[in-house]
């Protein structure tokens, strides 16, 4: 069992705008200027940025420690190695894992494109039987919700296609929440798998989990949580939340591009097929057949991301440090200021939750007669940077009745200034293109 | 480069005069081959269903439904207006013209003789991620006019 992180512990104070400018201090890239104006960067919901201690230790591994892992007997080799498996002590850590329990992946797509193909190979004739709890067949159900983002649901269409599974969805209502009555009517006997987001990258919104798993667990479900927007953001617990997989992707969350994680509770792990398979995930090896290495090497196929791996527990160590809960509380006072900002401007409407409830810091929203293209790139003149367009989540926009949108996202970087100037030229949008 | 060599107040009238625009209600022109293409931007989700209809040797009709940001809209309008009336080689050789330009990154100056209203977008050039919302249209009328000439009408 892992002691409870520090950043769990710490009180709730929101940070403010003072410790925000030191934070900034960090990030060399937010002093930069796009188009004759400062950067406003409120793009992290897509890619965060990164502190100097993670592009360091990156660089640091590279100077000293360079060297492939698990392999080698000479001394840089067992230095990165060593590197290696601390970083993924730091990361488990950090999401309340076991460091056994913590596969790298680059990014939440390949994690959940892992379990979809192990899943898969669970279901071939021929795989070993203790795989048979995640084979998947005709009359068996993989249940996603409506707000997914397309790495989370493609790959379970992909899946129910391949074995005859059929997939089903959790609607979500107009002011973007999951309709519960109809998770509790859709989840039963037949269910196999339930996927779904703890934070919604468009609306906000984050959901119910432990009312969710608890469906998952009366009907005898494995749990996926699509965790890319909560672990940056919040204190994120996963044997708490006592879901069975979670994936996140480490450049939402102050580290680099190419790495991210997948948690598996270690039972789970070690009886599920591996997707890639090659050197470093065996044992021994004959012409005719291979038998393989427990999680989490299992499904470490090649050469790893190591450098990507070290930076990334620079990046948790930094938020730790900064305390998550205290990042939240002021991420949340951001999100506020954004939501009630936007609603005083005439011809926005703002999706996902109203002022006033539970969101992420970011928000999402149409602005009547401009096209959300049209939007970012007036933004874009200011040196505001914003997503623009469907964010990877088509069918969320069609129930909404939209084809794109736009959204400003927070990160423990941003001030309010940096939600007041994005105001002020959001409330000049329409002018300009005379809707 | 400013918004506004960007945003040029042609674009800005066009994207809301849509000249073309309503295909679903006309049907093809008696007499006339047509063509008709749908084309998609994934990256945003911009779609447009364009057909361009052909007679007597003349682009006779040019019509679309679609839905999308300015620069998209505004294309689609100021093409309508060039295409008709030009015969299919000449309005090919402005789709040419049009794409060379779009695609040269601030390179190749639009030659207002040749493109009339659509040289406005010459600054659209010079921003990389909306190049395809400016050729959406064009490469759906360069389909369908390769439809509509080889005589394989496609009218849905």
């Amino acid at each position: 069992m892992v002691a409870t992180p520090a950043h769990l512990l710490r009180s709730a104070t929101a940070l403010g705008n003072e410790e925000v400018l030191r934070i900034r201090n960090d990030f060399p890239i937010l002093n930069r200027s796009v188009k004759g104006h400062p950067l406003v960067y409120l793009d992290s919901g897509a890619t965060s940025q990164n502190p100097l201690s993670v592009l360091e230790a990156e660089q640091e591994f590279y100077e000293q420690r360079n060297s492939a892992v698990h392999r080698g007997a000479h001394h840089l080799a067992v230095e990165a190695t060593e590197a290696f498996e601390d970083a993924r002590e730091t990361v488990a850590a950090f999401i309340g894992a076991d460091p056994d329990e913590l596969v790298w992946t680059s990014n939440a797509t390949e994690g959940l494109n892992l379990l979809s193909y192990s899943f898969l190979n669970a279901s071939l004739p021929g795989a070993p039987a203790e795989a048979a709890r995640f084979a998947l067949g005709a009359g068996d159900e993989i249940v996603v919700t409506e707000m997914e983002h397309h790495a989370n649901l493609i790959p379970w269409q992909q899946l129910a296609e391949r074995t005859g599974a059929t997939l089903k969805f959790i609607p979500v209502d107009d002011a973007g929440a999951l309709d519960l009555d109809a998770a509790a009517r859709l989840i039963g006997g037949r269910t196999r798998v339930l996927a779904f987001t703890h934070a919604s990258n468009v609306l906000g919104t984050i959901n119910p989990v432990s009312a969710l798993v608890s469906l998952a667990r009366a009907a005898g479900a494995l749990v996926v949580l699509d965790a890319c927007q909560s672990a940056p953001h919040l204190a994120l617990d996963v044997k708490d939340l006592d879901v069975d997989f979670a994936v996140f992707s480490g450049h939402k969350m102050l580290g680099p591009t190419g790495i991210g994680g997948l948690y598996g509770r270690s039972e789970l792990l070690n009886a599920m097929p591996p997707f890639l398979t090659g050197g470093s995930m065996i044992t021994t090896v004959t012409m005719d057949r291979a038998a393989f290495l427990p999680s989490p090497q299992r499904f470490e196929a090649g050469t790893q991301k190591i450098s990507q791996a070290v930076a990334l527990a620079a990046a948790a160590n930094y938020l730790s440090e900064t305390g998550l809960s205290r990042i939240h509380a002021w991420e949340t006072e951001l999100g506020r200021r954004l939501v009630e900002g936007l609603e005083t401007i005439p011809g926005i409407r703002v999706l996902g939750p109203a002022a006033g409830q539970e969101r992420i810091g970011l928000a999402a929203f149409d602005v009547a007669g401009v096209h959300a293209h049209d939007v970012g790139q007036f933004l874009d003149s200011r040196g505001i940077a914003v997503r623009v367009g469907h964010h990877c989540a088509q069918p969320l926009h069609r129930r909404l009745g939209l084809t794109a949108s736009t959204r400003a996202s927070t990160y423990l970087y941003n001030t309010t200034d940096d939600v007041d100037a994005f105001l002020d030229a959001v409330a000049g949008v329409r002018g300009y293109f005379q809707a | 480069m400013s918004l506004d060599q960007l945003y040029q107040q042609i674009i800005l009238e066009h994207s809301k005069a849509r000249h073309g625009h309503g295909l679903s209600a006309a049907g093809v022109p008696a007499g006339a081959s047509s063509g008709q293409s749908h084309q998609l931007n994934p990256v945003c989700g911009d779609e447009i269903t364009l057909r361009v209809s052909v007679a007597g040797g003349k682009v006779s009709e040019l019509r679309w439904d679609g839905e999308g940001c300015s620069i998209s809209m505004a294309s689609a309008s100021v093409l309508t207006d060039l295409a008709e009336g030009l015969e299919p080689e000449e309005l090919q050789h402005v789709i040419d013209s049009f794409r060379e330009v779009l695609r040269s990154r601030g390179k190749v100056s639009a030659d207002p003789e040749i493109l009339g209203d659509a040289a406005a977008f010459e600054g659209v050039s010079r921003y990389a991620a909306r190049v395809k919302c400016a050729m959406l249209s064009w490469v759906a009328a360069e389909d369908a006019l390769g439809q509509a000439t080889a005589g394989t009408s496609a009218d849905s």
